[in-house]
């Protein structure tokens, strides 16, 4: 897989994972050092490593599935939590 | 080379004395006790890991062909009976939970979450002692000296894309090339620092049946093809396991004043290195396995569960023993890691 770039996975409730060639640098352009050959990033917010996982999302039982997600299905659940919110202020 | 333990009872009495002469000379039909504790008698368990240790790296003096002994291996095989027994009886009551392949890692973490053993990485961060961390260490060495290696035992069982999973973890394990970066090499450098003794099986003797079953239970799922799903699973719920109390015990060692990096090293390495692991251990590796080997699933999620069970067990010996105002290691050897 390496001859095609890098291959990023998002895991179900966990990290992304970066295999392949590819480099990893922050927004001025510094390298950020890594060890091995597969970095796994957070993608919770929880973790104190940032921006590696370092295992947080286990401890705030986060999911997310690792699939890419549908927008309509999105947008329908934000719009029955506000009917929901709705509901209990005019009830 | 390590030398050959101290024996513990009638059991490890012939076997290691058998071990000190000539291949071949075991008699036949040796005795063998019906354990109080399957999972943790001394005596059982000091002499499969006898058995086991001839596979690894062997004992000092003992002939290198008792590895592949008939009568020995038949001896072992009635130890590794009286354990495997014992883990279906402790387990009895337990039913693996339901997956396939596409959620084996729900199922693994399912098991995860159902432990209720006491945290041993949660008592250390807060109020540990660095007598009881060194314990902790000294017990750990057992496995973490030889770390990964029961695990690659499963390599040459493996295909296609089960086995780059397993090989993408161990060479991380193995240091990627570098035998500094070796995990089993960097925890020797944690015990250097803490004034413990790295020599690989130094401390054997100071370890108890409890612990010595820990090393067992991946020896004997790792040296059987039969248990390949077991040791799959083994590795998988280890991985699960390990980011979240690995910093914790790296918190604990800089609590106690040993925050040196080569101190920590061990630990800080695995929270970001087990984070990318246990991922791929449980989808790419256990689930990959299932995808493959669709019967092997309850196997799998059992060398889980029986990780998570023995593993339980040494966390309740040694909290109940610190409680107690106790050594949670065999006389004499516990006062080699006095603080």
């Amino acid at each position: 897989m390496s001859a095609d770039g890098a291959r990023i996975t998002p895991y179900r409730d966990g990290p992304l994972l970066i295999r392949g060639a590819f480099t990893l640098a922050d927004q001025d352009g510094n390298d950020i050092a890594f060890r091995g050959q597969t970095v796994a990033l957070c993608r919770c917010g929880r973790s104190r490593q940032k921006p590696f996982c370092d295992g947080m999302h286990k401890a705030t039982s986060w999911r997310a599935a690792s699939e890419a997600q549908d927008p309509h299905a999105a947008a329908q659940e934000t719009e029955s939590r506000f009917a929901r919110e709705r509901d209990s202020t005019t009830g | 080379m390590p030398a050959l333990p101290t024996p513990r009872g009638p059991l490890s009495e012939t076997v290691l004395a058998a071990l000190r002469g000539a291949p071949g000379t075991l008699s036949p039909g040796t005795d063998v006790p019906t354990p109080g504790d399957p999972l943790a008698d001394d005596d059982l368990h000091l002499t499969l890991y006898a058995c086991y240790e001839l596979h690894y790296r062997g004992f000092d003096g003992v002939d290198e062909r008792w590895e592949w002994d008939p009568g020995l291996l038949g001896l072992r095989a009635e130890l590794e009976a009286v354990f495997e027994d014992g883990l279906h009886a402790a387990l009895a009551g337990w039913t693996p939970p339901a997956a396939d392949a596409t959620t084996m890692d729900l199922a693994l973490r399912a098991i995860a979450d159902a432990d209720e053993a006491p945290s041993l990485s949660r008592h250390l961060e807060r109020n540990g002692t660095l007598e009881q961390f060194k314990e902790v260490v000294v017990h750990r060495s057992a496995y973490q000296l030889k770390e990964a290696d029961p695990h690659s035992w499963a390599i040459p069982r493996l295909a296609g894309g089960p086995k780059a999973a397993l090989i993408e973890v161990q060479t991380d394990e193995y240091g990627s090339g570098d035998p500094a970066r070796m995990h089993a090499q960097l925890f020797a450098d944690t015990m250097e620092e803490l004034g413990l003794d790295p020599s690989y099986g130094a401390y054997v003797d100071a370890l108890p049946g409890v612990t010595l079953a820990t090393v067992n239970l991946m020896s004997m799922f790792g040296l059987h093809r039969r248990h390949r799903g077991a040791i799959v699973g083994h590795l998988a719920l280890f991985e699960m396991t390990s980011s979240i109390p690995n910093r914790r015990y790296a918190t604990a060692l800089r609590r106690l004043g040993v925050g040196a990096r080569r101190a920590t090293e061990f630990y800080d390495e695995h929270v970001t290195a087990d984070a990318v692991h246990e991922n791929v251990a449980a989808v790419d590796l256990a689930g990959g396995l299932v995808r493959q080997e669709p019967a092997l699933k309850d196997d799998i999620l059992f060398g889980a569960r029986a990780l998570v069970e023995l593993e339980g067990r040494w966390a309740t010996m040694l909290l109940g023993a610190w409680a107690a105002q106790q050594r949670a290691l065999r006389a004499p050897r516990h006062d080699a890691v006095a603080a």
